[in-house]
């Protein structure tokens, strides 16, 4: 048994470390006020190769597993959680899932521009009328001579905005209550699909949220990603793995959290000495580290067991459920560290505060996390 | 390389630890409260097994496990009695490790054979009456006279006291000097001058016996130093530091034993036409406890590990310490909960969990004292 991260993990970890602190982290604050990811940042992610993480070699990638894209992630977020999302949903909701059920031929079409960063991914499955009841989707692909017909909504995109190719889920075969999603690889743009609305959000504002409008955008018949009907697989098993990706990313804003609370504890003086003498601020800086170690072994847990081709749904649930709520725990101790400070956008807490709430939300909520976890209780 | 299993060997042991409390510990283990007494032939069944020697080198007859192996006996022995569990503690983790830690080549094969065999229980004596989390204030002194060490005052809180035949006592050599001030010594059973007190009639972990030792002139021999001279205060430390892995996987063992006793439970009890399991509020607690169960496991095995190697590793067992205790008594409280009015009386063992739970947030530091100790680390002050 060993926690440690291997030698090429640490490698990537300092590297990564080092490009987020440098890099990622200046621009962070206008980046959220201006809710855009400008494109040199974009470009400096790509050319760093952190879009091909997971993707194997022979396609131009790194060939690393899930530790490698959680460490990714983990030291973006920390940085920038908005920008952390747009790996994590770039690697595990159109990356995996095309690494996991594309043919060769669909491989050797998308892996090469996903791990260069020249094309970014992203996963189409929610829904006006449908979140956390996935297998509800009416976004409707019908099978014709010239390919597949769809129609429909697809809602809270994430990286919808810049991506250049989807994992769709679309309902094909209405009338097989088990078989009745399938998923499709939809480039973009395509004739008949337009991005809607983009949304405006309380927080990972640089990351963009849109929404895909489907009207008779016809994709070819090979677009389909795995077996016709598996689409609730494809799409679950995905949000299996994604979960890690979020998870890690919570670690990252729970981290930034406690870094900015030990910085300002120790230098604001209030009854002539440093805060950080107080017991009630010592308290805080202890639950905001104990979360975060507590979250750490349950997200490199998930990843490692993900990694060695075990069973890690449950693990990722856990890791996800865990240390999103910590993250939202850890930004709102930090707020209250910083006191009024913290609640004005000079420091980042209230950013943090704002970020870490998505991670209860997104990729299954903490409610959808309880139920797959009590689930996999039942034995 | 990073590897989130158990070896093949603790995994056996962790079979073996399981088997063991099952058939041998938790069928008693309601009676042992209520009595407030651990029979002595589970001691020697224990002592078989070579969980009286659980870190004592092969040697002087123990199984010389690590932090990392002696979480995994632990956490067994917690499912099912958080009395049995302790009393291991303060056998194995307080005395015997501050006597592999500390002592001299004679007292060890004089002391550690006899605690391996179980042919004498150990205890540990730091706390007082009038301290507890400030140990360094205590005021229990020592004074050398001719060849023999004069030990006077009072120890409060000693796990095993009752019946232990060898006690570390800590003391104060020096009347000024601190922490510096303070050293370690062996006292057995029987020696004149030591006054054991009636046993604590406790909330929880009742199995185990708990005293107060009054020393009224005990007069021990200079060679029962153990340790340096005015560092028995930074041995002791150093043990606590590693004895709250294995407190952690005691709360985690509890934690345990809450959920499963709720998991079976909560399957078979119907409510509204379904087992109450179907009903999302009971999954959703029964989801809580589960998942902060593998996070505390973790974090315990976190900490063992970088114990067992050498690394430091005290703020990754108080980490451990502080969130599994916390947690267990969360995860006990849940588990009354979810067996509703059940849960409250004794014909379920859950009460038992949460009153023998409570005791890991207080005892060996408590949670206050781990906060500040993670924070003093973090905060750099």
């Amino acid at each position: 048994m060993d926690f440690e991260f291997d030698d090429d993990h640490r490698m990537l970890q300092e590297q990564v470390r080092a490009f987020a602190f440098r890099e990622v982290a200046k621009g962070a604050e206008q980046r959220d006020h201006e809710a855009a990811m400008p494109e040199p940042l974009r470009a400096q992610l790509a050319e760093l190769g952190l879009f091909g993480i997971i993707i194997p070699a022979e396609y131009g990638g790194a060939g690393m597993g899930t530790v490698a894209s959680s460490i990714v992630v983990e030291e973006i977020s920390k940085a920038c959680a908005g920008t952390g999302v747009l790996l994590s949903a770039h690697g595990s909701l159109c990356v995996d899932p095309i690494l996991r059920f594309g043919t060769t031929e669909q491989k050797k079409k998308y892996l090469p521009g996903l791990a260069s960063g020249e094309t970014v991914g992203c996963l189409s499955l929610t829904e006006p009328g449908s979140g956390s009841d996935a297998g509800a989707a009416t976004c409707a692909a019908v099978l014709r001579d010239d390919g597949w017909h769809i129609t429909g909504t697809k809602i809270f995109v994430t990286n919808g905005k810049e991506a250049g190719v989807m994992v769709l889920i679309a309902v094909t075969d209405p009338n097989e209550p088990k078989r009745r999603l399938s998923a499709f690889i939809v480039e973009k743009p395509t004739p008949g699909l337009r991005i809607g609305k983009l949304e405006k959000k309380l927080g990972i504002r640089c990351s963009s949220t849109a929404e895909f409008v489907f009207e008779d955008c016809v994709v070819p018949h090979d677009a389909l990603l795995g077996e016709r009907g598996r689409g609730l697989r494809v799409a679950l098993s995905t949000l299996d793995g994604g979960r890690i990706g979020i998870a890690a990313q919570a670690l990252g804003i729970a981290q930034a959290c406690l870094y900015e609370s030990i910085k300002y504890a120790r230098t604001r003086v209030q009854f002539n000495q440093p805060i950080g003498k107080f017991q009630a601020i010592q308290n805080k800086i202890a639950d905001m580290a104990v979360g975060i170690e507590a979250a750490r072994t349950l997200v490199y847990r998930a990843a490692w067991l993900k990694d060695a081709g075990q069973a890690y749904g449950q693990a990722a649930a856990m890791a996800k459920l865990f240390a999103s709520e910590i993250a939202s725990k850890a930004a709102n101790h930090a707020v209250q560290v910083f006191g009024g400070y913290g609640y004005i956008c000079d420091y980042p807490v209230e950013r943090f505060l704002r970020d870490a709430k998505i991670t209860e939300l997104y990729e299954g909520t903490s409610e959808i996390h309880r139920l797959v976890i009590a689930r996999g209780l039942a034995g | 390389m990073m590897d989130f299993e158990l070896s093949d060997d603790l995994k056996a042991l962790q079979d073996m630890a399981r088997r063991f409390a099952a058939d041998h510990i938790a069928p008693h283990a309601r009676k042992w409260d209520r009595e407030a007494d651990i029979p002595r032939e589970l001691v020697a069944k224990l002592a078989e097994l070579g969980f009286l020697g659980i870190f004592i080198p092969a040697e002087y007859g123990g199984v010389g496990l690590g932090d990392l192996g002696a979480s995994v006996i632990m956490e067994e022995i917690a499912r099912h009695c958080g009395a049995t569990a302790l009393m291991l503690d303060a056998h194995n983790a307080l005395c015997s490790a501050h006597i592999i830690r500390a002592a001299n080549a004679e007292q060890k094969t004089k002391y550690l054979t006899k605690l391996a065999a179980g042919e004498y229980l150990g205890a540990w004596a730091l706390s007082e009456p009038g301290c507890g989390s400030d140990a360094a204030a205590l005021a229990t002194t020592a004074t050398l006279e001719g060849d023999s060490w004069v030990l006077n005052g009072a120890k409060q809180w000693i796990t095993n006291g009752h019946y232990a035949g060898v006690y570390v006592v800590m003391a104060r050599t020096k009347p000024d000097g601190g922490a510096k001030g303070i050293s370690a010594f062996i006292v057995e059973r029987g020696t004149p001058g030591l006054i054991i007190g009636p046993k604590e009639d406790k909330m929880g972990m009742r199995g185990s016996d708990t005293v107060g030792l009054t020393f009224d002139n005990c007069r021990v021999p200079k060679a029962n130093l153990c340790g340096k001279l005015g560092e028995g205060f930074t041995d002791a430390m150093k043990v606590l530091e590693r004895g709250r892995i294995t407190i952690a996987a005691m709360s985690v063992g509890l934690a345990r034993g809450a959920l499963e006793e709720s998991l079976s439970y909560s399957k078979q009890r119907v409510a509204f036409g379904k087992p109450i399991f179907e009903h999302q509020s009971i999954q959703f607690m029964l989801a809580d406890m589960a998942m902060e169960i593998d996070a505390g496991r973790l974090l315990t095995r976190k900490a063992g590990i970088l114990s067992d190697a050498g690394k430091p590793s005290n703020i990754e067992a108080s980490v451990a310490k502080l969130f599994t205790s916390e947690m267990a008594t969360r995860a006990c409280l849940a588990a009354i909960q979810i067996h509703g009015g059940n849960g409250y009386t004794k014909e379920v063992p859950v009460e038992r969990y949460m009153r023998d739970a409570k005791l890991c947030e207080i005892g060996e530091g408590s949670s206050q004292i781990q906060r500040i100790i993670i924070a003093k680390h973090y905060l750099e002050l």
